[in-house]
């Protein structure tokens, strides 16, 4: 079997010579042995292997230039079988120029598979070198960088940093070869160790800041760094001795920043919420906007400590433009003063804000709002209560309490305990006041009438407790 | 105040612009310093990203304020006149010097300055245009350079900027006009969509004068972009599509950039504080791609939303969403169907549809063929009919696809 010597790692034209010679002789797709420089080139090969024959003199072919592109990238891989490989495509596009189009064949998938890597180093090695300065016998600044390719790619990289910093003197050292620039010619050298490089750079302290500064610690995403810039890049590059530090300091940075933040309550709560009332009037998140007179806001005083969230407007509701109006509303404001709390220090709203019904002859009947409006309208609701912040919030109703815990639940389980939520602050429970205008039966509503009392007076005596603990 | 040095006004400058989603360096004139006497940079490269912070967003440019004064109170905004921060400023000559040095060392690519409004915005911009007119005239900088304008700067001031910048951006911050009128009270949608108006007929007239006269001064080749922040007003993800395609197509905007609302130390009352909602930005990311890749109508994209809520599902991602609304249209058939019909298949990329319609020529295409130029063909197998396969239909199966089960995640215990 001929024996190829090749002059290099990347000699790309040694191999286009070798393969055409081969091609045209008809040597078999694994009839030849690769080797670069005097390295062994496989256990099978004996030093006395002959080498190649010259090709037949006029005789030629051509193939794609799709593939002469591909063969160029895939010598500089590192895997040895890349020269076979190659040459094992080249026979075959000989037969079947056509192939080349046919991009599942698992050959071909392969070579662009190893393409693909040696272009993601080469693109690598554009963004992680680092240059560090010295100074040369003549006291004019040298950039010197170290860095260690996956593949032999330097040689045919070294056109974009010489077209980048073409009036810079730099050097680039790597394991198996090193390239100077002097602004003017590009020399080559024998490969170099770490130490050869220099140590650091002042310039080295103030990007080190900028890194860690530019970095948010409120948005995370440790992977999606990762997957760019992979470990095995870090010990040539000096910002990422940071990282470690700014992921460990990242959720304690986001939690003293909310604290901060709620704490230091910069803005006027009212303004905000005449600001939000207004944004909201305009609001179309749900279709429900289309068919209702006009958005129905929450309403009470911006530093209530007690929220109520109830259903939705209601008819009367919808043409006044402010909740609890009707019937339920009344009801609802009786209870409040027989559990002795005062109406005026709660802020009532509702869990969604435009009226849903179906109309009836003349009568807009009340319809029960679904999953997807509750859920679009809970982003009003969720700005009320981080405006207002309140000690409690208390859900009247099955709607009502699916907005403000975010899942279905059963008002009769829940009932009457608090709740902790997500905010830190508490959450109660309890039915609609329209649900008691619905029983039918007289000793029943009575009955319920009063343990919705009882809710609402319990719900009081928590607030006062919580407010001032003893 | 103390005089800062240039690293301690770093350390401020660069951490208020940490909000900015925006950092590419791509799509711009080529330029190279090969056989120059002076200067330095090239724009080779495709918009290089030379390092990653660990918020997974990638370093390109640096990322600076001229300032972080600001005579304006945008509530959404660290650097409003309420805040209470650390000021500093840059002049002119430290940023030019600081790019510079970062340049030679090969950190970044460029520069994307940015300012707070001091004194008026005329001063301002001038300020800004100095900084791009000093490194492209005085030091022969090549490399990429994106400004930030300021809506109602003087039209001389971002005709010089456009002149010396790669890159323009305006942003309208919010994707609705109610949200802006709450959150930036002295900002105006008119005068920002005007000023985009303005930078859109300067950047045509530039492209028509370089094809006409080969020595005609570009401006801005990179195009302009824009920003709007998610999560601090009402607008639905159905909203926001639609104002980005608007957008996109009045102005020719290269690229709308989506910034999740992050808490800001000091933040007013009127925003609520909470974590920044980074699913949904990668979504909206995901469904600007559809648009700008994959030909999908703004409308269309809509249509992969919730009908009631307005919002895309956050467990999976917008492509999917869009084919499991739409069960009657797949599976596809890799052997027949058109470019368009492959392009709808999730998982399938651009340059997977590519690849089998110039290797359909050559033969029959099997389902492992289908997988050598993929990624996963397991997810892809319910949505494609190949030589040797054919699924149950979509809109005859009654289970979720494995694609579509959301990921169990456990619940944080201590979450604020």
């Amino acid at each position: 079997m001929p024996l190829v010597k090749l002059a290099a790692e990347d000699d790309f034209d040694g191999w286009r010579t070798a393969a055409r010679a081969a091609a045209l002789i008809g040597v078999p797709p694994e009839g030849l042995h690769w080797q670069v420089g005097d390295q062994v080139a496989d256990l099978f090969a004996g030093a006395t292997e002959p080498p190649l024959p010259p090709a037949p003199a006029g005789a030629a072919f051509s193939v794609s230039k799709t593939f002469v592109a591909l063969a160029e990238t895939v010598v500089l891989h590192a895997d040895p079988e890349r020269f076979a490989l190659l040459y094992a495509m080249l026979v075959r596009l000989r037969d079947q120029p056509r192939l080349i189009e046919d991009q599942t064949d698992p050959l071909r998938r392969r070579l662009e598979e190893m393409a693909k890597a040696v272009r993601r180093d080469i693109h690598k090695m554009r963004a992680f070198l680092r240059f560090r300065e010295v100074t040369d016998a003549d006291d004019a600044p040298r950039y010197v960088a170290w860095f260690e390719p996956e593949h032999h790619i330097v040689r045919a990289n070294a056109g974009f940093f010489m077209r980048r910093f073409a009036t810079m003197r730099w050097s680039i050292l790597t394991p198996e070869i090193a390239i100077h620039w002097d602004g003017d010619t590009l020399t080559q050298g024998p490969g170099a160790a770490r130490a050869d490089a220099p140590e650091g750079d002042p310039i080295e302290e103030v990007w080190k800041t900028y890194y860690a500064s530019i970095f948010n610690p409120s948005r995370l995403k440790t992977g999606a760094m990762l997957k760019e810039m992979p470990k095995k890049y870090w010990k040539n590059m000096p910002e990422t001795a940071l990282v470690p530090a700014l992921i460990a300091g990242a959720q304690a940075r986001e939690t003293q920043m909310v604290a901060t933040a709620r704490t230091a309550s910069g803005g006027d709560a009212h303004a905000a919420l005449e600001a939000l009332r207004a944004e909201a009037s305009g609001c179309q998140r749900c279709p429900l906007w289309q068919p209702a007179t006009q958005t129905v806001f929450g309403e009470g005083p911006a530093d209530a400590r007690l929220l109520f969230i109830g259903e939705q407007p209601g008819d009367q509701e919808d043409l006044a433009g402010r909740p609890f109006v009707g019937p339920a509303g009344q009801l609802f404001d009786r209870a409040l003063a027989e559990a002795g709390v005062d109406r005026a220090r709660a802020y009532v709203s509702n869990a969604v804000k435009h009226f849903k019904f179906e109309p009836r002859g003349k009568r807009r009947i009340h319809a029960k709002p679904n999953g997807g409006e509750i859920e679009a309208c809970r982003w009003w609701i969720e700005q009320e209560r981080a405006i207002i912040r309140p000690t409690v919030t208390v859900a009247l109703g099955a709607t009502a309490a699916q907005s403000l815990l975010g899942r279905a639940v059963t008002i009769s389980r829940i009932r009457g305990q608090p709740m902790a939520l997500a905010d830190g602050s508490e959450g109660w429970v309890t039915v609609h006041p329209s649900f008691l205008l619905r029983l039918p039966d007289e000793d029943r509503r009575v009955e319920e009438y009063a343990r919705f009392v009882a809710d609402l007076r319990r719900i009081g005596e928590r607030v006062t407790a919580l407010a001032d603990p003893a | 105040m103390a005089q800062l040095d240039v690293q301690s006004k770093l350390a401020i400058l660069a951490d208020a612009a940490k909000y900015d989603a925006s950092c590419a360096s791509s799509g711009t004139a080529k330029r190279s310093s090969a056989g120059q006497k002076d200067g330095i940079g090239s724009t080779e490269g495709m918009g290089i990203c030379h390092a990653y912070a660990p918020d997974g967003r990638c370093i390109s440019l640096l990322k600076i304020l001229l300032t972080n004064s600001c005579i304006f109170d945008c509530h959404y905004c660290i650097n409003r006149k309420s805040a209470n921060v650390r000021r500093a400023r840059f002049s002119a000559k430290e940023v030019v010097d600081l790019t510079l040095s970062f340049y030679r060392r090969n950190y970044i690519e460029g520069l994307f300055l940015s300012s707070g409004i001091i004194r008026s915005s005329d001063y301002t911009m001038e300020q800004l245009v100095e900084v791009a007119r000093s490194l492209r005239e005085d030091h022969g900088f090549r490399g990429y350079i994106h400004l930030k304008t300021i809506p109602d700067a003087d039209p001389l001031l971002l005709e010089a900027a456009g002149r010396h910048a790669d890159r323009l951006s305006i942003n309208v911050e919010l994707p609705t006009v109610a949200g802006l009128t709450r959150l930036a009270p002295e900002k105006s949608a008119v005068r920002i969509e005007g000023a985009m108006a303005g930078l859109r007929h300067a950047i045509d007239d530039g492209r028509d004068a370089t094809r006409r006269y080969k020595s005609a001064p570009g401006f801005a080749p990179a195009g302009q972009s824009t920003q709007m922040i998610v999560g601090a007003d009402a607008a639905t993800d159905r909203d926001i599509v639609g104002r980005a395609s608007t957008l996109y197509d009045r102005y020719r905007l290269r690229r709308v950039y989506y910034s999740a609302f992050s808490p800001i130390p000091d933040a007013s009352a009127v925003l609520p504080l909470q974590r920044p909602p980074l699913m949904r930005e990668h979504r909206l990311y995901q469904s600007d791609w559809m648009m700008r890749f994959y030909d999908y109508k703004p409308e269309e994209v809509a249509a992969a939303a919730d009908p009631a809520t307005g919002m895309l599902p956050l467990d999976i991602d917008p492509k999917l969403a869009w084919a499991l609304r739409f069960r009657e249209r797949f599976p596809v058939d890799v052997n027949r169907a058109p470019r368009e019909a492959l392009l709808r298949v999730p998982g399938l990329g651009v340059k997977a549809v590519d690849g089998i319609i110039a290797a359909r020529r050559w033969r029959r295409l099997r389902l492992e063929d289908v997988g050598r130029l993929t990624r996963s063909i397991a997810k892809l197998r319910a949505f494609l009919i190949t030589e040797d396969w054919r699924p149950v239909a979509l809109a005859e199966r009654a289970d979720p696809l494995p694609t579509a089960k959301p990921k169990r995640e456990q619940l944080e215990l201590f979450a604020a």
